[in-house]
């Protein structure tokens, strides 16, 4: 444990990981003539560790009793102790889930994919644009366009959604799906995502012989810069789909009927029935809960190379 | 550049500034000018509402009115105490990957993003559920401690809803703050160490002072969300409505003038109004942190 500092040196050292690494445990081997600050205080990198696993209980604690309270029947669930399993009732639990209100549950997951992918698909697209507009083109007014972008961020969502909802129940457009849709296709932080990445990765040099070679612009950027961007469109389309799937204000402003819900509307409204109904709900909303993390989840893990770029990307620049 | 290849430029923009137009400027716009009428009934409510220009005077409501002033209040007082603690902890937490092995903080660092990759809407469901006296396992675990704790009383909604909140932005302002880190020059480190600097000095006088940056901004995206809060305090309000207060947010404010009272021209000026302060808390903030710089 207390060599983990070594081993990290070790490694730039020798360039070779397998050469460097020490016994598990035991009173490793230095390697370095200079006493490494690390090694030298082995309580200090116990209290690291220490406090590493500490919060990374505090973060996972949460997840731990929701698995645990999605496999409990209702007895269990109010009876038994809550940090350990008793029985196993998980399958009944995804039939209830499944099955109340005629399966509503599935429907607000397609809403949720739907809304989150088209919405999000569209977004980046437009945000790919315009920010491979503002980053390589010099034109009139693009300083105008990018401070709106960056200010644009500063704005409280009540501000645009109770407007948006009187503009919208005037065309006719609340209650559907395009009433999510829509907004979700104009979003300035994936525009600035989209410049930032347009500048580290499209060279102007590449532009300039494309267009010697003939080529328009329109086809430059469909056959040239969207391929070149793979990385950056996945990092902006993540991060949006992330947001609209994590929306809650819009869509409970602007969608009314339950068969247009999201996962997020939907679980919320189970959260408060048990108070007006007298049923309770309440394992099938932590089971709902558990579910609606999942492809999150997976989403987050297989695509973390660009979300992690594109958390740090944004915050820095 | 040649000019009417600037031209082709602008024309990649123009998707984005029509939706722009109609999608963030007319609604603003349109707030505006609904907050400057008022619907007002007839005589005995007979003639129908008729709408009345009646120029600044939502907003002179708004600014004495005092359930909105106390919810901003509120709000901006707990984003005082919960703000720097969660930051505190994320800086501390970024410290402490930042002195192990790559290996070692990749692993911890998935671990610590796991509430991040929960929707807000989710994590306050399992939060409230952890905190019930009937089935979370809180009340239990505090008994055996000795605590007699109710999360669900009055008293504690701010710990319920700090915990909640701190929980949810650890790992990512973590992430932040700890790539700011990455970013330090190592030879620093061993410059510092050769002349006989501590691991607890380096952290002070090289490593916090260098992810500055990083913690303003960190800082001021907190503030943001902070201001407009809804979430949170409306799934507590859901699940128990003795908790929570329906005028604890000022977007809980808003969204029931507009939906419930049906007062959306009082709402838009409300809106109005918190987006001013939300601006002017940005800028105080901004230059009080610029100011320190120099």
């Amino acid at each position: 444990m207390a060599l983990t500092k070594d081993r990290k040196e070790n490694d730039t050292g020798n360039g070779t990981k397998t050469a460097a690494v020490p016994p598990r445990g035991g009173n490793g081997v230095r390697r370095r003539t200079r006493p490494d600050p690390a090694a030298r205080s082995r309580g200090g990198q116990r209290f690291i560790l220490v406090g590493l696993v500490l919060a990374s209980a505090y973060s996972l604690f949460p997840v731990y009793w929701l698995i645990i309270a999605a496999t409990k029947d209702r007895v269990g669930l109010y009876q038994s102790n809550g940090l350990w399993f008793s029985g196993f009732h998980l399958w009944e639990n995804l039939q209830q889930v499944f099955t109340y209100e005629d399966g509503i549950f599935l429907r607000w997951t397609a809403n949720s994919f739907l809304y989150a992918g088209v919405g999000s698909l569209g977004g980046t697209l437009i945000a790919l644009l315009t920010g491979y507009g503002l980053a390589r083109f010099d034109f009139p007014g693009r300083g105008v366009v990018f401070a709106t972008v960056v200010g644009s961020f500063l704005i409280p969502i009540a501000l645009l959604t109770l407007p948006l909802y009187l503009m919208f129940s005037e065309i006719g457009l609340v209650d559907t799906p395009w009433a999510m849709l829509i907004p979700c296709l104009i979003n300035p932080f994936s525009v600035y995502l989209a410049k930032v990445y347009t500048e580290a990765t499209i060279p102007f040099e590449l532009l300039e012989a494309a267009r010697i070679d003939g080529a328009g612009e329109l086809r430059i950027f469909f056959s040239i810069v969207l391929r070149m961007m793979t990385t950056g469109g996945a990092t902006v389309f993540l991060l949006a789909f992330v947001n609209t799937w994590n929306a809650f204000f819009l869509p409970l402003t602007v969608l009314r009927g339950e068969e247009n819900w999201t996962l997020n509307l939907g679980l919320y409204n189970w959260s408060g029935k048990r108070l007006e109904s007298g049923i309770d709900v309440t394992s099938l909303v932590l089971t709902g809960a558990l579910l609606s993390i999942i492809p999150m989840a997976i989403m987050m893990v297989a695509m973390r190379r660009y979300w992690r770029s594109g958390v740090t990307l944004g915050a820095l620049k | 550049m040649i000019r009417s290849l600037r031209w082709k430029g602008a024309a990649f923009t123009v998707p984005f500034q029509l939706g722009f137009v109609f999608l963030y400027l007319l609604p603003i716009g349109y707030a505006v000018y609904q907050s400057l009428y008022l619907q007002k009934q007839s005589g005995l409510g007979l003639g129908g509402a008729t709408r009345e220009f009646v120029g600044l005077e939502n907003y002179q409501q708004g600014l004495t009115d005092s359930a909105f002033m106390t919810s901003i209040l509120r709000v901006v007082l707990f984003a005082c105490v919960q703000i720097p603690f969660m930051l505190l902890v994320s800086l501390f937490l970024a410290l402490l990957l930042d002195a192990v092995t790559s290996k070692v903080a990749g692993r911890f660092r998935i671990l610590l993003l796991v509430p991040y990759m929960i929707p807000g809407v989710v994590a306050a469901i399992v939060w409230v559920n952890l905190y019930s006296p009937a089935v979370g396992p809180l009340t239990p675990l505090g008994e055996l401690f000795g605590f007699d704790w109710n999360f669900f009383a009055p008293s504690m909604v701010w710990p319920a809803i700090g915990n909640l909140l701190t929980w949810h932005g650890i790992g990512y302002n973590m992430v932040i703050i700890y790539s700011a880190l990455q970013s330090v020059p190592r030879e620093l480190f061993e410059a510092a160490r050769l002349d006989g600097a501590s691991e607890l000095r380096i952290a002070r006088s090289i490593k916090i002072p260098f992810v500055r940056g990083a913690l303003v901004l960190t800082a001021l995206l907190s503030i943001i969300q902070m201001l407009q809060i809804f979430n949170e305090p409306a799934l507590f309000r859901n699940v128990t409505p003795q908790t929570v207060s329906d005028d604890f947010a000022p977007i809980m404010i808003i969204y029931n003038q507009a939906f419930n009272a049906g007062n959306y021209n009082y709402a838009a000026a409300l809106s109005v109004l918190l987006a001013l302060f939300l601006g002017i808390a940005s800028f105080l903030f901004y230059r009080l942190t610029s100011r320190e710089a120099d």
